[in-house]
């Protein structure tokens, strides 16, 4: 049956506080999940209090304040600090963004920080995303053709049909939609997720590709696909406004159409 | 811990190429309800007070009894559809899922003729 409660090993306990040092009259308190697989402690909720004067607006400054100045064992994933790499994906204040473009300020009360939800943690913020890579690997995210290509031009696109993948390339494959979502919750072991089917439908709607076929015979299936209830937290967390709910919306019309 | 590479658990026994008929039913059986279901809903409010002979003639009627059945067909399918969507979502244990789901058939299908047989006896007068 589905599991309720966290296993034993994984349920969270107080951690340590770091009092602010200075006396600074803006200080805000982040507290934040970290676990360390090598002490075979339980997770802890580590609280820091940063002095928001010499901190820069997004969470991910203060993360990065507090791992230089405070806590050097802080452990979580960042690059391009402006929403494009999609390394800094956390659950932060009860919501899976980038915690690059989430301003701190937005956030009232104590900042809290938590990895994705429902992923293996690796450490602290680091989240296991082995599974979701497999899975953005498997919809085959190339163009397939049999078509041979032109030896002196591209593969011509119209700039309507440009238009129509504009938005699922967007994707920046953060993994904020997929843990956002229940059904991938229960079934992650089966059902692709939001963000492999927004992958999936970009192909389907490429005009160059010649799978699309191919490609939907292999999402149809009640896990892979049909595990999408069509809930849309994948489409209200997304931190580049992109709707992946539509996007799995459109592939089961697609699939419903080539049978009618 | 599996060897298995994660790619290759991912793509474990490939699609069953299924699944687009129980969701397009499903919305079908929706579409029904929402068309029987106010009918059910309005009529069976202004039945307050009917006697028992009274309540037979208006089962009894060839278009209420249509409707009667067309209306336990549909939800019985309509739940059977739903239910098994929740116990793929909830239940885990292979064992337990198909057992569970067939039990559910199984209920779902006795009680849609149970109701389909109580109308027509009334119908029928017998």
């Amino acid at each position: 049956m589905a599991e309720f409660r966290l296993p034993p090993n994984s349920r969270i306990t107080k951690g340590r506080h770091f009092p602010a040092g200075g006396s600074s009259d803006n200080v805000r308190r982040f507290v934040v999940y970290r676990f360390d697989p090598d002490s075979g402690d339980n997770p802890r909720m580590d609280t820091y209090e940063v002095d928001m004067e010499s901190c820069g607006p997004m969470v991910l400054d203060a993360l990065i304040k507090i791992k230089n100045e405070i806590d050097p064992t802080l452990t979580f994933r960042r690059s391009c600090r402006e929403g494009i790499c999609g390394s800094c994906a956390m659950n932060v204040d009860g919501r899976n963004t980038l915690a690059c473009t989430a301003p701190s300020e937005g956030i009232k009360g104590d900042v809290k920080i938590y990895p994705l939800p429902h992923m293996g943690v690796i450490k602290d913020l680091v989240p296991d995303l082995t599974n979701f890579y497999a899975q953005y690997a498997s919809i085959k995210p190339w163009l397939q053709t049999r078509t041979p290509a032109s030896p002196d031009s591209e593969r011509l696109q119209s700039k309507a049909d440009q238009e129509r993948i504009d938005e699922p390339a967007a994707c920046i494959l953060c993994a904020c939609c997929s843990t956002s979502c229940p059904s991938y919750w229960w079934n992650s072991d089966r059902y692709l997720g939001p963000a492999a089917l927004l992958a999936a439908y970009r192909w389907l709607v490429d005009s160059r590709d010649e799978a699309t076929g191919e490609r939907l015979d292999d999402l149809e299936d009640p896990f892979r696909l049909y595990r999408c209830h069509t809930i849309m937290n994948c489409t209200n967390t997304c931190p580049k406004n992109l709707n992946p709910a539509r996007a799995i919306a459109e592939t089961k019309k697609m699939l419903a159409e080539r049978r009618h | 811990m599996s060897l298995r590479s994660p790619l290759s658990r991912v793509l474990g026994s490939g699609s069953a190429k299924e699944g687009t008929d129980h969701w397009w039913l499903q919305r079908l059986t929706a579409l029904a309800l929402l068309l029987l279901g106010p009918w059910f809903l309005v009529t069976f409010a202004r039945l307050d007070g009917y006697s028992e002979p009274e309540m037979v003639a208006w089962v009894g009627s060839p278009f209420n009894s249509i409707m009667l059945i067309l209306m336990s067909v549909t939800l019985a399918w309509h739940s059977m559809l739903g239910i098994q969507i929740v116990i793929e979502d909830y239940v885990h244990s292979p064992g337990v899922k198909v057992v569970s789901i067939i039990v559910s058939k199984f209920g779902h299908v006795f009680l849609g003729v149970v109701a389909v047989v109580a109308i027509l006896k009334v119908m029928l007068g017998s």
